[in-house]
């Protein structure tokens, strides 16, 4: 099968999708932090909000991706000694993958979130503070369920793109499914057998990551009704 | 909402342990090779390296008592990761020249190989800057091959790659009229495959030792005399107890070392 | 600090370059929104026979990465014999020709599903005001539906063009000397990726901003019915 180089496609398989959780879960933190400091009545807070989602979403991962690898080491081999590390602090592939993609990422998801709690009424707030409700609880119980159904679209969007993402960390290095696919297309001289193969895992995980977030929507947005031509 | 600001601060004392700590002192060396410059360096499809450059690699660790991990890298990554630590040593059929020795130490060298030029049977090409006008000519970046290339045939199109492999798909598509590479990656990697059949080297032997150097060597940091020293010993001495005879035999039918 | 130097010295490269970066985006955003028209009104269609084939190709496109079909175009369609001896061989065996094409069904397939989205939020009001005023199917695509679809959508495409300004950086690794490849070319002559990739960075940081602020302007003409009220 695929000369022997399927079971070698598929541990890549797993590597890209664990590549991909682990951003997410770093990214949605990151998100929310953000969204709230861009929402925050601090102007320092917006603008370093600003500045962050302004260069990430300005630069191509790539580029972000080529920096992030070797300068962020080179800053870490300056940094290290000063903190008082004695030795030498490495930022393994997978580490700096997932560091480089979530960073990315949150700032995407801080616009997302931005936008989704932009697109609450401000009366449900006003409310809810209006009944003694603290800030945390006004947040958890009002405007996160509300949020869910307005982000969930740029949310699976996001989701989407940053699994389809993970086919650049093979440029710094990372054994992921595209890395593997790469070197079993050279040494077979068969490009399109593996790239194939591995446009058929992305769908796999692209069009279950569809479904259930689909079903999450369908959940969050009984009710409300769109045009039918 | 304000208590998220503490949030980023929190996540890197949480991450910062997750970056693991090296000591300095014990042989541990981390080797940046290739993995897909056959012969010499390559990936089966059990995902294992292989070839001569893998081999002469865990020889030399042996020989030197190490325990060496290697780190597979594109080529033109190779010298930037040493620079920033991420590897100790580089052993991916790197040439040893004046340009290179600039930025990094070299170790004696370990093979020598010459260049050719590589196109299709009856190109009827005329192997020189005039002959070549015009013609895209296929090479990897940051080769030695990249640079002779952009020097001399300054009037062709030189078509840079990250992989040397993508070159062969590339000259077998016909999108080029010609590369520039080593002997025996092309003779291994390509002209004995069933792609590389109408392909044959044309035009002359490279050797210049401003583009070529004295063959290919270990790179190290600048500096790191140390490594460098106690790589060349291993080299003397697999040379000598005939471990690099055995490996080379493995793959070549002649000697590479050159003198 | 930063080698000043080579940055300057290197701009000639990076601004040939961006006139690559420009092409590619301009040629595959005119390919990707002229197809995206038609395939946009046949997703959005009630008719199963119409909306079937065109979730199939977004569904594609959508779901793998650009890399893998980028390779899949430019590396993967060399390696059939057929392929080489057919007659569109001259056009594919140019990796102009294949990144245009790669981009532009990836355009395409993001843009088809966006304008089909914005078509779907129509105030369902305003379709029966239009139906009960007799208004023919072209007439209400014409007058009512496109116009406010594609009004609805400007700011989901703003993001769309600069999805794409990002995607045409993988022309670099097919051989392309766009701004991206102009870096790898600095990194790799000079061994300074710091200088090489924050010079790029900065070329498509001025891009965007200038995309934006056009997109602004067409919002600000377009889009005035839905701004915020000061």
């Amino acid at each position: 099968m695929l000369h022997g180089y399927l079971p070698n496609i598929l541990d890549g398989a797993t590597v890209t999708l664990t590549v991909a959780l682990a951003s997410l879960a770093i990214a949605v933190i990151l998100g929310l932090a953000g969204a709230a400091m861009k929402l925050s009545a601090s102007r320092v807070a917006r603008s370093v909000a600003t500045v962050y989602t302004t260069v990430i979403r300005g630069v191509p991962d790539l580029v972000l991706m080529l920096l992030i690898f070797y300068g962020g080491q080179l800053a870490i081999n300056e940094l290290a000694p000063r903190l008082g590390y004695a030795g030498y602090v490495d930022i393994n592939p997978f580490v700096a993958g997932v560091l480089t993609i979530s960073f990315i990422f949150g700032a995407y998801l801080t616009e997302t979130f931005r936008g989704a709690i932009m697109a609450i009424p401000a009366g449900q707030r006003e409310a809810g503070i209006a009944y003694g409700m603290s800030q945390w609880q006004v947040f958890a119980r009002i405007i996160f369920p509300q949020m869910v159904r307005f982000a969930l679209p740029g949310f699976t969007n996001n989701w989407l793109v940053l699994v389809k993402s993970t086919a650049l960390v093979s440029v710094i290095g990372l054994s992921d499914m595209m890395s593997r696919a790469g070197h079993a297309a050279g040494a077979t001289r068969e490009p399109f057998t593996f790239y194939l193969t591995v446009a058929a895992l992305y769908l796999l995980i692209t069009g279950v990551s569809n479904l259930l977030l689909g079903m999450l929507q369908k959940r969050y947005a009984l009710g409300v009704r769109t045009a039918s031509l | 909402m304000k208590k998220m600001q503490f949030l980023i601060p929190a996540l890197l004392c949480i991450l910062l342990p997750a970056l693991t700590a090296h000591a300095q002192d014990g042989r541990k060396i981390r080797l940046g090779v290739e993995g897909a410059y056959p012969p010499f360096s390559s990936i089966g499809p059990d995902g294992k390296l292989k070839g001569f450059d893998i081999d002469i690699a865990n020889a030399l660790c042996e020989q030197m008592k190490a325990q060496c991990t290697m780190v597979q890298q594109e080529f033109d990554g190779m010298i930037p990761s040493l620079q920033a630590k991420k590897i100790d040593a580089v052993v991916a059929s790197m040439s040893i020249t004046e340009e290179r020795k600039k930025v990094v130490d070299f170790t004696d060298k370990y093979y020598r190989t010459p260049a050719r030029f590589v196109a299709k049977k009856n190109s009827g090409l005329k192997i020189d800057p005039a002959g070549l006008k015009g013609k895209r000519i296929g090479v990897q970046r940051t080769t030695i091959h990249d640079r002779f290339a952009t020097d001399v045939f300054k009037e062709s199109e030189i078509v840079r790659y990250a992989k040397q492999n993508d070159v062969f798909l590339d000259l077998a598509a016909g999108r080029l009229d010609g590369a520039i590479l080593d002997w025996i990656a092309a003779s291994e990697g390509f002209l004995k495959s069933p792609a590389g059949q109408d392909f044959s080297f044309q035009g002359p032997i490279y050797v210049d030792f401003n583009y070529f150097g004295v063959g290919a060597g270990i790179a190290v940091r600048k500096g790191d005399t140390a490594l460098k020293e106690d790589f060349n010993a291993a080299i003397k001495a697999i040379r000598a107890n005939g471990t690099y005879k055995k490996l080379q035999d493995k793959y070549f039918t002649f000697d590479v070392f050159g003198n | 600090m930063l080698n000043l130097e080579v940055m300057s010295g290197s701009l000639p490269l990076y601004a040939a370059g961006t006139l690559v970066t420009l092409k590619l985006l301009a040629g595959s955003l005119l390919a990707g929104l002229a197809l995206a028209l038609p395939l946009s009104i046949a997703r959005a269609s009630p008719r199963a026979w119409l909306s079937r084939p065109v979730w199939l190709f977004t569904y594609v496109f959508r779901g793998t990465p650009l890399l893998v079909q980028l390779f899949l175009i430019y590396y993967g369609l060399a390696q059939f014999a057929w392929m080489r001896d057919s007659i569109v061989w001259p056009w594919f065996s140019s990796a102009w020709f294949c990144c245009l094409l790669a981009f532009a069904l990836n355009t395409c397939a993001y843009t088809t599903e966006m304008l089909a989205g914005a078509i779907a939020a129509t105030n369902h009001g305003e379709l029966e005001a239009a139906r009960a005023m007799g208004m023919s199917p072209v007439t209400l695509y014409r007058r009512i539906l496109l116009p406010s679809a594609l009004r609805r959508a400007l700011p989901a495409y703003s993001n769309e063009v600069i999805m794409m300004l990002h995607g045409t950086s993988l022309a670099s690794i097919v051989t392309l000397m766009d701004i991206t490849g102009a870096a790898r070319d600095v990194n790799s002559r000079f061994y300074l990726p710091f200088e090489a990739f924050i010079t790029a960075a900065a070329f498509y940081l001025a891009l965007t901003f200038i995309l934006v602020s056009l997109f602004h302007l067409a919002e600000r003409r377009w889009l005035v019915h839905l701004a915020p009220r000061t």
